[in-house]
């Protein structure tokens, strides 16, 4: 383990700093596209994003084995989550409870686990690293939590995404859930959401 | 003209003052004191630990004192404390082999190694009121003994075991971790550790009666009290930068064996199987109907046709809680008025409609007269 | 545009974990992890429920415990929180949780529904619509509604799983074949977004058009039960019916006789033992905000209204209750 001055401050205060971060994460889940940000994380473990890094700090422990890309699975980062966090880190995707990768290289999204029919919340939640997040443009989405329609548009995604997003879709009541990030600023899409591309 | 009520706060404030005074009563009458309760009401001071899942006899008698000896209450009074808790890890498992025997019988030898140590039992007194008890307890000491109790009796199991007569107890998976139902909701069909888990926090009351309903029939598994014993056990603990157990403390646990026939099947000789029952302090009838209750539950491993409540594993360990029971059983105790005032526009339409039947059928008889 | 978190004043949420000894909102940090991870999937999967290691809190089972785990979970220091039931914050157990929150957690609390950002519910929807920026948590006894139909858990899973719901409609209607109509009055089980049947907690069915299509999050928790679920804003909620026999909810002759309501659930209060009774607002802070804004009912007494010439929209008057009416467009 690395030596405690290299490890990457945690939350200044643990307890309401998580419980502001899971209400941005939950008003984002519950509002899917709409953008929320966090100024609770200033200098993250590289070359995890501040959004990232705090999401995890509210959501991940012990009961949850987290799954980080190569291209995003540095020792700082590795160091980080395991001082903060305490879970275990796995090197198969289908096993994780949430997952962390870039958008260019993201994963196919049918490897992650995807729950079953009788238990559907044992899918991956996969936080997804992009390059900017921007409202009112781009996409198109409907569904769940959405009035009549919301644009959100997500740069730097390698493609194909959004068609395996739909094959995700038709899992329902399976698959898995995604918060988007950029920078300190993040925006979720679960599973019941469409996404239509322009 | 109608006012709505208001003040429920205070109204509730009241409440909890009365309900001091009561549980204090005649302030003319000494106050119980915890160590009164601990050490002469220890049988007590034993259940709501058991089935407040935390051995700590002082906060168990304080529980009692505060539920005013309402058991229930007082092992919800744990149970809400223990949540709070923070956890460090799991202990290493006891071995009750290496038990400091006070009390060990068995119904299966007349005599065995270790022998039958009787310990303090109701079983062998007389129940008869003792009006000399109400005067003052001034009785001597029970002599100590010349020898000490044998250390590290075997369990009748294992010498059953000797002779390959009984199904040896091994854990499903020993690497799992431990399963632990006040942290993750049960998930059917459940394991006998979860199972074990559920029954060892049950209420002894309604274990006691499915057990005995296994007797009576209602899924026969023809017990015998293999052996009950009841005694200190060490508890160890591994803590993580340390890599090897230490000993942090005693308790004391009662712990019980059935055992039952078993005409065996196409893959397995017949043999004797057990039902397990461990509390702790000295809670035999618990410990017991425990024991009943784990064996008629592992029907479905041994084959057995399942018609029977106490072999019923969702119905057994759904209910078997009594801080769940009681709550929701006294839950109805709250206002329903919402929800009574749609039953009442319900039934007064159904009338409604069912008066109207009756009128109509009273125009057409009176049309065909 | 995004909404900025900035750091709230902390000072009351530090000053409340100093006096307490417990942790904001009582819950330790991992049991709230565990929560809110529960919370999260449930409203990834509308009506579904998900199980969750609930724990044993300081008030009874069946008392609220899991709508308190859901509030303790989700609840800040920027929050207010409002807390009623059957319809109103004056009743025991309506108090007893608010001042449970108000101990551990130091928010601020409310009984006017607009100024509250979560309100905590047993029984009651309120009549004041709610916003984009509340969370509505219910407060849940029986989470299955299979469950009187298939009292085993592993029966049940596997219908939900295999959305087999036969069975659900034919007992819905073999009390329209024996009655007349569904003789469910509270508890009426709904579909989310087309898939879940759901139950919407012990609700008059009255509340249930107020689910569909709600801008506020709703939360459900089971404490006993030991399940979550929810339903996000702008969902489908749509309450079990036949094409020849819609569904409907309560209505009444009468108005609220202290304020006149006409479109509000109402309360039976009885006045005398020979039958006397009169109307009352179930939500206590719709009935105080109509009356403060001038509103008046007829205190029970037609002939009073007609005394004091009150304004005929305000205080009709009859007899019994008219039964039900098709609840209209939204179901």
């Amino acid at each position: 383990m690395a030596p405690m001055t290299d490890i990457k401050p945690g939350f200044r205060d643990p307890v309401l700093d998580s419980q502001a971060t899971f209400r941005a994460v939950l008003d984002a889940m519950a509002r899917p596209g709409r953008l929320r940000t966090l100024a609770l994380l200033e200098d993250p473990p590289a070359p995890l994003a501040p959004a990232t890094a705090a999401v995890c700090l509210a959501l991940v422990d012990q009961d949850t084995p987290l799954w980080i890309a190569p291209d995003l699975r540095s020792q700082a980062a590795e160091t980080f989550m395991k001082f903060h966090c305490g879970c275990p880190i796995v090197d198969d995707r289908a096993k994780a409870a949430f997952a962390i990768a870039s958008a260019a290289k993201l994963p196919s999204l049918g490897g992650f686990a995807i729950g079953d029919d009788a238990y559907p919340e044992t899918s991956t939640t996969v936080i997804v690293q992009t390059v900017g997040l921007a409202a009112g443009d781009g996409l198109t989405l409907s569904g769940p939590g959405i009035e009549d329609t919301h644009r959100l548009a997500v740069s730097g995604l390698r493609s194909g995404v959004w068609r395996e997003w739909m094959e995700n879709g038709v899992l329902f009541p399976c698959g898995i859930d995604l918060i988007l990030v950029d920078g300190a600023t993040l925006a979720a899409l679960p599973r019941t959401t469409t996404v239509t591309e322009a | 003209m109608y006012v709505a009520v208001k003040g429920g706060e205070k109204a509730i404030a009241n409440s909890q003052k009365l309900l001091a005074e009561e549980r204090r009563g005649n302030p003319k009458v000494p106050e119980l004191s915890l160590d009164q309760i601990r050490e002469q009401m220890s049988l007590a001071v034993d259940r709501v630990m058991t089935e407040g899942s935390l051995y700590d006899p002082e906060l168990a008698a304080l529980a009692i004192k505060q539920a005013r000896g309402d058991l229930q209450e007082a092992i919800f009074l744990l149970r809400a404390y223990r949540t709070t808790l923070p956890r460090f890890g799991d202990g290493e498992p006891i071995d009750t082999a290496e038990m400091n025997v006070r009390r060990r019988i068995s119904a299966t030898y007349k005599d065995l190694p270790g022998g039958q140590v009787l310990g303090p039992s109701f079983d062998y007194t007389h129940r008869l009121l003792d009006f000399a008890l109400a005067a003052g307890d001034n009785r001597p000491a029970a002599e100590i003994a010349e020898a000490p109790v044998e250390g590290g009796m075997p369990r009748v199991t294992e010498i059953l075991n000797y002779e390959g007569l009984i199904e040896t107890e091994q854990p499903d998976h020993p690497n799992a971790p431990v399963v632990d139902l006040t942290r993750n909701s049960p998930r059917y069909p459940a394991e006998r550790a979860a199972r074990l888990q559920n029954l060892a926090r049950g209420d002894e009351g309604f274990l006691l009666a499915l057990g005995y309903s296994t007797q009576r029939g209602y899924g026969n598994n023809h017990p015998f009290a293999g052996e009950i014993r009841m005694g200190e056990v060490a508890v160890e603990f591994a803590p993580e930068e340390l890599g090897f157990p230490i000993e942090i403390g005693e308790i004391t646990v009662t712990e019980c064996q059935m055992i039952n026939q078993f005409k065996g099947s196409a893959t397995q000789p017949p043999q004797f199987t057990q039902g397990y029952g461990l509390t702790f302090g000295h809670c035999e009838r618990k410990a017991m109907s425990m024991a009943l209750v784990d064996r008629a539950l592992r029907a479905r491993e041994f084959d057995e046709h399942i018609d029977a409540p106490a072999q019923d594993e969702e119905f057994v360990m759904a209910h078997s809680d009594n801080v769940e029971a009681s709550g929701f059983v006294q839950h109805l105790k709250l206002p329903h008025y919402v929800d009574f005032q749609a039953e009442l526009v319900t039934v007064r339409a159904l009338r409604k409609a069912f008066e109207q039947r009756a009128e109509d059928s009273d125009t057409v008889s009176d049309a065909a007269e | 545009m995004a909404d900025v978190i900035d750091h709230p004043s902390r000072t009351a949420a530090a000053e409340t974990r100093a006096a307490t000894g417990y942790n904001f909102a009582y819950l330790d940090e991992q049991t709230k992890r565990m929560i809110r991870r529960a919370i999260l999937k449930g409203v990834a999967v509308p009506g579904y429920q998900v199980p969750f290691g609930s724990r044993e809190m300081p008030l009874p089972y069946g008392w609220g415990t899991g709508g308190i785990q859901v509030t303790a979970a989700v609840i800040g220091p920027d929050d207010t929180l409002k807390v009623i039931d059957q319809g109103a914050d004056d009743t025991t157990n309506a108090v007893n949780i608010r001042s449970f929150f108000a101990k551990t957690a130091g928010v601020a609390t409310t009984e006017k529904t607009v100024e509250a950002s979560v309100i905590q519910t047993r029984h009651r929807i309120p009549e004041t619509p709610l916003s984009e920026d509340q969370i509505l948590v219910y407060q849940v006894p029986i989470p299955e509604p299979l469950r009187w139909l298939e009292p085993r858990e592993t029966e049940t899973r596997k219908m939900h799983a295999l959305e087999e719901y036969g069975a659900m409609h034919v007992s819905l209607y073999e009390d329209i074949a024996k009655y007349g109509r569904i003789t469910k009055s509270y508890n009426y089980p709904v579909k989310v977004n087309g898939r879940y049947v759901m139950s919407p907690s012990p609700i008059p069915k009255f509340d249930n058009p107020k689910m569909d299509r709600m801008p506020a999050l709703q939360l459900f928790g089971a404490g006993r039960e030991k399940r979550i679920y929810a339903v996000p804003p702008y969902t489908r909620v749509k309450s079990l019916d036949f094409e020849d026999h819609p569904f409907t909810i309560e209505t009444w002759d009468q108005c609220c006789a202290l304020c006149g309501a006409g479109d509000s659930y109402l309360d039976e209060v009885v006045t005398d033992d020979k039958g006397g009774k009169m109307y009352v607002c179930s939500d206590s802070d719709y009935c105080e905000q109509r009356r403060e804004a001038g509103h008046v009912g007829d205190g029970g007494d037609p002939a009073y209204a007609a005394r004091n010439q009150i304004p005929a929209g305000d205080a009709p008057a009859g007899d019994e209750p008219a039964g039900d009416e098709p609840a209209g467009d939204k179901q």
